[in-house]
């Protein structure tokens, strides 16, 4: 079997690649280069093309011993990432880039073309497990909790799925650093990435206003009564508590927080923690990891809305195979639209959807 | 056997330059050094001095060795313009030919950033061919303010050659310089009867090693140097004189010469059969800057609906060894400004790959690449969707 390792010039893609020719498969190893401007130099920086990042890459393949190559996905990368992340704030939503880039780049666009040049799966880095089960080829949580990146991989859809190699999904990661260390691998101490690669500094709201543009409106409270001024309101977030400068105290003072954002009138909206309370979730374009549940029937398992996010208890169901619908057993505080919603039957991952509405 | 297949990237040193290298690395002696050892050394420089000057046909005192091509033309684009500048500040104008290699078009960009110059990129016809009219009407027009011209000899990418003589009578007072690096011994490059003010030549293009050039410069002239220190090379170019490099240099150049005439004809007789061969292979391939002078190794290839990174993945993945053009420095390919300015558009610039061939490849190369080339033009054109 033909595969191509994405190497991002980390850790644990350069581990995966090695496993993957361990196991027995003809491997290529392919930094996928996804910022236009590669030219810039970010000590330490990962994800992102940098020199840096595949000068690491292009090691840990001499070391592992198979051939390297540099795909561009810049302008895969800034169509189906980066302008979807604008777009999807300037509406008042909260989009994950990374599940963007699951879906849209490392399974669709690097994969289809791997396909098309004779390789039958990609391979990469990412923590989760993919097992035969009484369901078929199913995708499972990682064993490492901390790592568990099963959530950002469920926006892919079986035929995505039957082209992906996940070889970390059953290691800790403490093990992959001593594997790499053990391999010579001399990005085996390099540190994990945490930020939105395409936003270097971090500063996710400042990048948000250089490119949205930043327009004065109004912080308000349930009643609608003015409280403050906020800057633009695409850099909030549901449940935010931080940085709203409110110049009018609470009556109880208690601390207040984001509820809502209304792009349209550029308005924020605050209230009391008990007003985040959400119970039920509805969520569109939904994906289905394995076989599509049964329409129409109600069935347990368990929701979880942020990458690291505890999975809650819940009732599920899908009305036509294209929406979810989540009742809650216990509510949860601070959901945005936007958001991720992913289904779990125990560690198996059933299926994504894109959070539309909350009750 | 693996087939190499990017002669112009860099080619194998040859035999007579491998022997002088070994032979001089076990020498001992600064070139600079006063003593019997350093005049030993320096001997030897300057017997490969006289002997490239015989290949290049220039005087050897017009020789500086340098490092690298690019630090050859890096010293011309800069040395020159701040000669300019420094005798007429209204000089400011830099004007190059748009498909010149980065090593040429960085510098002048530098100094567009860093200098206040302005830069003026000389148009070329399809062919590859610079416009001798738009140069001529520009020097007609802006001539007093020209610092220099630079004009590739051949280009790397498709390999026209270019018709220097014209462009240094355009000229007339104004300095020009040529990156002679893929020409020097594989065509004829008489650097006096050129008649420009500097030449780029470079060791490794040639079968000589690596880190060793030269920058030909007319005698006379004091080029602003861009290196300080101990001045080994006229005051134009310090560092300890890569004795053992240059040696092999000379001895690839003398090599290359002699028998510059059987090699050029080999070459061509490859490369018109690799030409046949991918047209009755892929039909609608189309050749690029092939309506000149041509450099005999060079053969640019668009493969319509394909793209070229994909192209040399598969075409390593059978052993042979293809280029795609320059690449920034993290690795990406760019689409080649080269193709670009001869008229190309960027979808097809991204789906050209350059052959570039030695004396050593062979007519069973070329049935190589042909019984895979069909099977990988399909599957990079089945990654792009076309149809």
């Amino acid at each position: 079997m033909k595969v191509i390792a994405a190497m991002s010039g980390g850790v644990d893609s350069a581990v995966a690649a090695a496993r993957a020719v361990d196991l027995g498969y003809e491997v290529i190893g392919v930094h996928l280069a996804l910022s236009s401007n590669p030219q810039k130099y970010r000590s330490g920086a990962r994800g992102c093309c940098t020199i840096e990042d595949s000068h690491d890459a292009r090691r840990a393949a001499d070391i592992i011993g198979i051939p390297f190559y540099i795909w561009d996905m810049a302008e895969e990368f800034h169509d189906g990432v980066v302008e979807d992340f604008m777009t999807e704030y300037a509406a008042g939503r909260t989009p994950n880039p990374c599940l963007r880039c699951n879906e849209k780049i490392k399974f669709q666009a690097v994969l289809d073309r791997a396909r098309a040049l004779d390789f039958d799966a990609v391979v990469t880095g990412h923590y989760a497990n993919m097992r035969e089960t009484e369901f078929g080829r199913t995708m499972h949580r990682a064993v490492d909790p901390a790592k568990d990146q099963s959530y950002v991989l469920a926006v892919l859809n079986k035929q995505q799925l039957d082209g992906a190699i996940f070889p970390l999904g059953d290691s800790l990661k403490t093990g992959v650093r001593k594997e790499a260390k053990a391999r010579g691998l001399y990005v085996a101490n390099k540190p994990d990435s945490h930020d939105i690669c395409f936003i270097p500094s971090g500063n996710n709201a400042g990048w948000l206003r250089d490119r949205l543009g930043s327009e004065v409106g109004p912080i308000v409270d349930e009643d609608g009564k003015k409280l403050g001024e906020h800057q633009g309101a695409y850099t909030y977030t549901i449940g935010q508590r931080r940085g709203l400068n409110l110049t009018v105290p609470a009556s109880d003072g208690a601390p207040r927080y984001v509820l809502k954002i209304e792009p349209k009138t550029n308005t924020v909206v605050v209230g009391e923690h008990e007003s985040l309370a959400v119970t039920g979730i509805e969520g569109d374009r939904a994906i289905w990891c394995g076989p599509v549940p049964s329409v129409g029937e109600s069935l347990r398992g368990f929701a979880q809305v942020r990458a690291h996010g505890s999975p809650l208890a819940c009732t599920y169901t899908t009305p036509d195979g294209s929406l979810i619908s989540v009742d809650l057993d216990e509510p949860l505080y601070g959901l945005a639209a936007g958001q991720g919603l992913v289904i779990y039957d125990g560690d198996r991952v059933v299926g994504s959807a894109t959070v539309s509405a909350t009750r | 056997m693996p087939i190499y297949f990017d002669h112009a990237a860099t080619t194998p040193m040859v035999a007579p330059a491998v022997e002088a290298y070994q032979d001089a690395m076990l020498q001992i002696g600064n070139a600079s050094s006063l003593h019997t050892f350093g005049r030993d050394a320096r001997r030897r420089v300057e017997e490969a001095r006289e002997t490239i000057a015989s290949v290049a046909h220039c005087e050897a005192n017009e020789i500086i060795f340098t490092a690298s091509g690019t630090e050859s033309n890096n010293l011309a684009i800069k040395g020159l313009y701040w000669n300019a500048v420094s005798a007429d500040p209204s000089r400011k104008v830099i004007l190059i030919s748009a498909i010149e290699h980065h090593a040429v078009m960085d510098p002048a960009e530098w100094l567009v950033e860093h200098e206040g110059a302005e830069l003026i990129l000389l148009p070329v016809l399809p062919t590859g061919e610079i416009d001798l009219v738009f140069l001529s009407n520009l020097v007609a027009s802006r001539g007093s303010e020209i610092a220099l011209i630079a004009v590739m000899h051949s280009n790397n990418e498709v390999g026209t050659i270019q018709p220097i003589d014209e462009v240094v009578e355009v000229a007339g007072d104004i300095p020009v310089h040529t990156d002679g690096v893929q020409s020097f011994t594989k065509v004829p490059f008489n650097f006096s009867k050129l008649g420009v003010t500097t030449a780029t030549i470079s060791a490794h293009k040639i079968g000589g090693p690596y880190g060793v050039a030269a920058l030909l410069v007319k005698h006379g002239l004091d080029i602003t140097p861009i290196l300080h220190g101990g001045g080994q090379e006229r005051d134009i170019r310090s560092g300890t004189l890569n004795t053992p490099g240059i040696v092999a240099f000379a001895a690839a150049a003398k090599y290359a010469d002699t028998y510059r005439q059987q090699n050029a004809e080999k070459v061509n007789q490859v490369k018109s059969a690799l030409k046949e061969e991918i047209l009755l292979k892929i039909p609608d391939a189309r050749f690029n800057g092939t309506g000149m002078d041509q450099l005999p190794g060079i053969l640019s290839v668009t493969f319509p609906g394909t793209e070229s990174d994909g192209l040399l993945l598969l075409l390593d993945g059978e052993e042979m060894a293809t280029s795609t053009g320059s690449a920034c420095s993290a690795g990406v390919q760019q689409a080649s400004h080269v193709l670009i300015a001869m008229g190309l558009s960027a979808r097809d610039a991204r789906s050209s790959l350059r052959f570039s061939l030695s004396p050593s490849n062979t007519l069973a190369d070329v049935k190589r690449l042909g019984e895979v080339i069909e099977g990988v033009v399909a599957k990079s054109r089945a990654s792009m969707g076309y149809k």
